[in-house]
């Protein structure tokens, strides 16, 4: 029970700091040290093209069908199962509330169960995938498979709590939490940042195919 | 004092037949919360069970727990149970008071040496034994006097158990539990602000029958009682699996019943027997007349953050310190964008040149 | 924050709740499974209505739907006690009350006939010394 109040307590607000700083300080530098200028007349206008990326780009192409298959199911497996069991269980959603004050509707515990599942079981086929892969695992680094727990243990422990796995639920509920700090402090040193990064990286692409007038 | 006729002599001496008995086994056994299965177990034992002396201490307390006991009366088989108990000490509930009192208590501690059972309500200061005494005895002298020659300690309400509201921050008397104090004796904890009537009936029925402490859970509590949370056991669980939550106290969604957890119900952290034993007498319960559960059964109840906040919600000031970390952010970013530009202008006049070593390892 | 703010109340006119939380059901079935299992082996089997998680309206629920068969008794010791038998045969409820009219215990038994009802060994033993003795007075 003193576990349940410090990881709700002290360490939440320890954690949300040094992911707030942290997050937002790169951010920063990133957009201030910026491109460099171009030189070249532009040939069409940077602003919708760079719009534009940023929105299709999450649409999966035909071509990464045929090249990494594996690699978008499990990602987009794993992203919508992710996403779904954290924003629309109705206990996150009330951390949001009490944050931010948005509130949405959430879905019936059973499916985000399922969803949970579908993330948990993607995880660990993509590792299996990391490691078969002799490309993919010469190029993997510790930092690789570290992201890759301290992603999946959020998601084992939220299950493992929520169906009473592990008892008593506030040792549960306390792991689960703390599973969640320590995703949120390596957040911003590590490449969890693509969550931010991935709109400023489409951004730019795009702007600059846009004002090269080519498509992007 | 205690006298050594069995229950079972008792009851015929009343003029009870066994069919009485047989109904009073199985009330017993419905008290206990064990399956109707075991009521010819329950029939053997009581029929042989002797009359046990209990001394309860009141300390640091509000008496909410021998009022809740109090109340729990339904005479003839629960008045049985105490009939058959020899309450020999009890300083709310005696009429004797002072030194009589004290004699009263002491001669039943000498007669019944190793086999009274001693229950304690209310929490022991440390601070200064000043703080509460009685006769001039601390708590923590008188405990530990009686306890000596006790043959098991029930620890009855949440001070008792964890130290309760005396316990809760800052502490000032240095409040600890009985488990804190006694090591020595077996302590049952019956926790609760305050228990559920039923179950304090319930673990004494169970030392009378059986004699022999029940099961319990990591907190000292029995599993019979404690053994569910209030959030596997509540009857609007069907509402939270399904999505449908009361947003605001008396809203739509709390008219019809709908789980109160966006309220603050702290149920799924919760074990007691509040969702099937209810109160007063099977009338209701806080989930059912629309107020989350508070948690009252759990150590440290009152300082895990607003009895309003939802259990998902961290207790601090999320917003706030939100807000302080933006600014930080923003004012580090900001100082090292400019830091890091003066570097990239001065690298450029000087005409520096960038190799692969320059690029390194980086790849967040 | 202040925590007074963060309740949010509304007084409205008064609404609706439902008349029961839907656990009455599932007891009938497992009402009806024990049946089963009363009917093949003749294996009896005790439900403690009291240790059920019931809303408001439920029992009423399930009690009307056990409805009231034809035996009725009413035992009279340590207070009343109601034994009917439901619209199944099969399926008696078992009422226990104090002398104040307080419930103790509540079971659905699924049996021939409850235990209770039945005369026991000790009072028939008791019975027959009574009888002897009350006959040996008018001779």
């Amino acid at each position: 029970m003193d576990l349940l109040a410090w990881v709700r307590g002290p360490a939440f607000d320890a954690a949300l700091a040094i992911f707030i700083v942290g997050v937002i300080w790169r951010l920063i530098e990133l957009l201030m040290l910026g491109r460099g200028v171009s030189l070249a007349e532009p040939r069409g206008p940077e602003f919708p093209a760079g719009l534009r990326t940023i929105v299709l780009r999450s649409w999966p192409s035909a071509a990464k069908l045929k090249t990494g298959a594996t690699t978008l199911v499990l990602g987009y497996g794993f992203h919508i199962g992710f996403f779904v069991g954290l924003l629309l269980f109705v206990p996150h959603i009330e951390l949001v509330h009490a944050t931010f004050g948005l509130r949405w509707p959430g879905l019936p515990t059973p499916l985000v169960d399922a969803a949970t599942v579908v993330g948990i079981v993607a995880l660990l086929a993509a590792l299996a995938h990391r490691l078969s892969h002799p490309v993919i695992r010469f190029l993997s680094t510790s930092q690789d498979y570290l992201v890759w727990v301290a992603t999946l243990l959020p998601l084992v422990t939220g299950y493992l709590a929520f169906h009473r796995i592990v008892n008593p639920y506030p040792l549960a509920l306390s792991i689960h939490i703390l599973c969640v700090e320590l995703l949120m402090v390596i957040f911003p040193f590590t490449k969890l940042m693509h969550a931010f990064t991935l709109f400023i990286a489409r951004w730019y692409n795009g702007a600059i195919a846009g004002r090269r007038g080519v498509q992007s | 004092m205690a006298q050594s006729k069995t229950l079972g002599e008792r009851l015929q001496s009343h003029g009870v037949s066994r069919r009485g008995f047989l109904k009073f086994c199985a009330a017993t056994a419905s008290l206990m919360a064990l399956p109707p299965s075991m009521i010819p177990a329950i029939a053997a034992a009581l029929e042989k069970a002797r009359r046990p002396s209990v001394i309860w201490l009141s300390f640091q307390e509000c008496t909410g727990c021998t009022e809740s006991l109090t109340r729990s009366h339904t005479p003839t088989i629960e008045g049985l149970i105490f009939d058959h108990i020899s309450l020999d000490y009890h300083h709310t509930l005696q009429a004797a008071a002072g030194d009589a009192a004290e004699a009263a208590r002491k001669a039943a501690m000498q007669e019944n040496e190793g086999q009274y059972l001693v229950v304690v309500d209310g929490s022991i200061p440390l601070g200064n034994p000043g703080f509460s005494t009685i006769a001039g005895v601390s708590n923590v002298d008188m405990l530990k006097e009686t306890v000596a020659g006790a043959k098991a300690v029930i620890a009855v309400g949440t001070c008792a158990s964890f130290g309760g509201i005396p316990h809760a921050y800052p502490n000032p008397t240095g409040a600890v539990s009985v488990s804190d104090l006694v090591k020595d004796k077996p302590v049952i904890n019956v926790s609760g602000c305050p228990p559920v009537p039923v179950v304090i009936t319930g673990v004494l029925s169970q030392l009378l029958t059986f004699g022999t402490l029940p099961e319990l859970d990591h907190y000292g509590r029995p599993l019979a009682f404690f053994g569910q949370s209030i959030h596997d056991r509540c009857y609007r669980r069907p509402f939270y699996d399904k999505g449908l939550f009361a947003e605001t106290f008396d809203d739509e969604g709390a008219r019809k019943g709908w789980c109160l957890y966006r309220l603050g119900c702290k149920g799924p952290m919760t074990y007691n027997a509040c969702a099937t034993a209810k109160w007063n007498e099977g009338t209701s319960w806080p989930v059912e007349s629309g107020h989350g559960c508070l948690g009252c059964s759990e150590p440290d109840f009152w300082d895990a953050g607003s009895f309003y906040k939802s259990l998902s919600v961290p207790t601090g000031d999320v917003a706030r310190n939100a807000g302080y970390a933006v600014a930080a952010g923003v004012a580090l970013g900001a100082a090292a964008g400019a830091l890091n530009r003066a570097k990239r202008a001065g690298a450029i006049k000087r005409h520096e040149k960038v190799n692969v070593d320059d690029l390194g390892d980086d790849q967040g | 924050m202040s925590s007074w703010d963060g309740i949010d109340i509304r007084v409205e006119s008064a609404g609706s709740a439902p008349d029961s939380w839907g656990n009455a059901v599932p007891i009938l079935h497992e009402v009806l499974h024990a049946l089963r299992r009363l009917a093949e082996s003749g294996e009896s089997t005790l439900i403690d209505v009291k240790s059920l998680p019931f809303g408001p309206g439920d029992e009423e629920q399930l009690l009307a739907a056990l409805g009231e068969g034809e035996v009725r008794a009413k035992l009279d010791t340590l207070g009343e006690s109601r034994i009917w038998e439901s619209r199944y045969a099969g399926v008696w409820l078992v009422e226990h009350l104090n002398v104040d009219g307080g419930r103790v215990a509540f079971h659905i038994e699924i049996t021939e006939v409850p235990q209770i009802l039945c005369s026991q060994a000790d009072d028939i033993s008791a019975a027959v010394r009574n009888l002897e003795t009350d006959l040996s007075d008018r001779s």
